[in-house]
């Protein structure tokens, strides 16, 4: 049972991430999970010291505040000018900084393991259940990360449209009456919510992975968005379920191993795929040739 | 403590010396990468070192910074190859690529840390706070690797600064002009792995990609000439290695490498406001006096008119 619950886990962080990392990769900004993931530092600190307990949903409340102000800031200095990259690289390395500073000022004395509040391990996901009216519900972790994944499933196929026309033709939505910066907002919302979310019980190494990763290999096996969208999920899973089977066997860590199969992946469809792989562009390159002699 | 005897106490010097030396020459080579696009390339080179160290202390079976740094810089060269190749060969755009590698060599560099954890090789505690850096434990010697390497960097920048320079803006006018682009780009990105792998023990990996792109944006709002942007971006770096030095020493117990960092934005933020014709408030500035000729011309002419 509980190896259903960690592959499920992973399959529904990987499910809700992909389908956004489609967004990311169409707008060049794949590194925003990244830096969200490392800028959450100082709001959960601060949730911390203001509240005093280690409970998390405080603590998931600062992360979401601190993500929204990273998503916040990049957007301010990047219409100020700053490129995309250097205004992400920016703002989530000083809000890093000033949590790193905030923690050796104010928790020397009290006992604030960084590691183990802040970035959850997916192996632990079974044991911290979820109990309504005495009933055990399965994994907290299922319930978090799951209802993300149907949010943002559910937003994504009702603003499909809007979405799509915002990240390839930002200008042209602006002509057709659609709010942009409405639309970056509430991508980059879902993004932060689906982050903070997902590494409170994951880790954080896998939300960034699965943020990129399959989203990237779908990028390569497809030149529809929506099937993109589709083809990212069905990696995101099955790197989930081939992690989790060769961290069984070799006995590692289950997020790095899905990271890792994600990874092998992409390879494989760097090399093969059928349209804009390496070994089929050269097979087509040279059949082209032997036809032209 | 006050600056007096921050001055004078040997150790304190050598560290401000080598903070010195980072940020001057991640400064200088931050610029090329931050107008070529390639900010993040510190961040996911910083990230790359994991597996790097994690092989090294495999092979090695030592703690020794210097295998780590060799380990390190091996990793960033395989990373940057890595990059290269995806943006080369497929439709990748360049962001995917660095997020790509940096997630999938931190994910393998986890798997290598849970290996060395149940391994014989027993205590693996040494090296995820070398990824964290520590300046306090920074020794004359390394200082002195920091000083050479700095060296190194400011001089090739200056040798190769046009070609650096059409690089940066034009790289298909370069190629056309029969220059080894590719060379050309692999040696940009080799440079800036010789920064981060020297900064990776002062201030941390996650930390090393900031003192790569904050000194050249701010230097970025001063000017408009490449030059003049590559000196200031090196003395934005320095300023904010030895600011932060200097705050972290005269207050306990604060690490100096995230008050580098802050420094760092602090010069930003001053950039941002101040800067002579690109900063907010020459803009807002420039804004009141264009509205006020405005509504003088406007009265002005009213009053033509009507006498």
């Amino acid at each position: 049972m509980n190896d259903f619950w960690i592959i499920l886990v992973g399959a529904l962080v990987a499910g809700s991430c992909s389908v956004l990392g489609c967004f990311l990769i169409v707008r060049k900004m794949t590194l925003i999970g990244d830096a969200i993931s490392h800028s959450v530092l100082p709001g959960i600190v601060l949730a911390f010291l203001l509240t005093g307990t280690r409970d998390s949903v405080p603590m998931l409340v600062g992360a979401a505040a601190l993500g929204l102000l990273t998503v916040f800031l990049i957007q301010l200095f990047q219409s100020s000018g700053v490129q995309a990259d250097a205004a992400i690289g920016i703002v989530f390395t000083s809000l890093f900084a000033a949590g790193i500073v905030l923690v050796s000022l104010y928790t020397q004395q009290i006992d604030f393991d960084l590691e183990h509040v802040l970035y959850g391990e997916i192996a632990y996901t079974p044991w911290n259940t979820l109990t309504i009216g005495g009933i055990e519900a399965g994994p907290k972790a299922v319930w978090i990360v799951g209802s993300c994944f149907i949010l943002n499933l559910i937003l994504i196929f009702v603003f499909f449209k809007q979405f799509k026309l915002v990240s390839f033709d930002p200008a042209l939505a602006a002509a057709m009456g659609i709010p942009v910066l409405l639309f970056h907002y509430v991508l980059m919302s879902l993004i932060s919510m689906t982050t903070v979310a997902s590494f409170d019980s994951v880790g954080s190494i896998l939300v960034v992975g699965m943020l990129i990763i399959p989203a990237a290999t779908a990028y390569l096996l497809s030149d529809r968005l929506s099937g993109m969208i589709k083809v990212s999920i069905v990696v995101g899973v099955l790197s989930s379920v081939i992690g989790y089977y060769s961290a069984t066997i070799l006995d590692a860590s289950i997020s790095g191993c899905m990271v890792g199969s994600a990874a092998s992946l992409f390879c494989l469809a760097f090399l093969f795929s059928p349209t804009h792989g390496l070994v089929s562009r050269l097979l087509k390159r040279r059949k082209s040739k032997e036809r032209y002699a | 403590m006050n600056l007096l005897d921050i001055m004078t106490d040997p150790n304190t010097r050598w560290i401000l010396l080598g903070t010195m030396f980072l940020g001057l020459s991640s400064g200088v080579i931050g610029s090329f990468a931050y107008l070529r696009k390639q900010s993040l390339l510190g961040d996911t080179l910083a990230h790359a070192a994991l597996p790097g160290i994690c092989i090294a202390f495999m092979l090695t079976g030592v703690k020794s910074t210097s295998f780590f740094l060799i380990g390190a810089a091996l990793a960033g060269l395989a990373a940057v190859f890595l990059i290269s190749v995806l943006t080369r060969y497929s439709k990748i755009k360049q962001d995917a690529a660095l997020g790509i590698v940096l997630s999938s060599f931190f994910g393998f560099g986890i798997v290598m840390l849970t290996q060395i954890q149940q391994s014989e090789y027993g205590n693996q505690s040494g090296l995820d706070t070398f990824l964290f850096g520590q300046t306090a434990s920074m020794v004359m010697s390394d200082v002195y690797m920091m000083m050479a390497v700095s060296f190194i960097l400011i001089f090739t920048c200056t040798l190769f600064f046009k070609e650096f320079k059409l690089l940066s803006f034009d790289p298909g006018f370069a190629k056309g002009m029969g220059l080894p682009v590719v060379f050309l780009d692999y040696f940009i990105m080799m440079l800036i792995v010789a920064a981060v792998v020297i900064g990776i023990q002062a201030v941390g990996v996650v930390l090393m990609a900031s003192l790569l792109i904050t000194p050249a944006v701010s230097a970025r709002y001063w000017t408009e000439r490449l030059h003049i942007m590559v000196i200031l971006s090196g003395i934005f770096g320095m300023l904010s290695g030895v600011s932060g030095t200097l705050i972290s020493t005269s207050v306990n117990n604060l690490p100096t490498g995230p008050l580098i960092v802050l420094s760092a934005t602090a010069w930003f933020f001053f950039s941002l406001l101040f800067a002579p014709k690109r900063g907010v408030l020459s803009s807002v500035w420039r804004r009141v006096s264009l509205k006020k000729n405005h509504s003088l011309e406007q009265e002005r002419r009213k009053g033509r008119y009507t006498s």
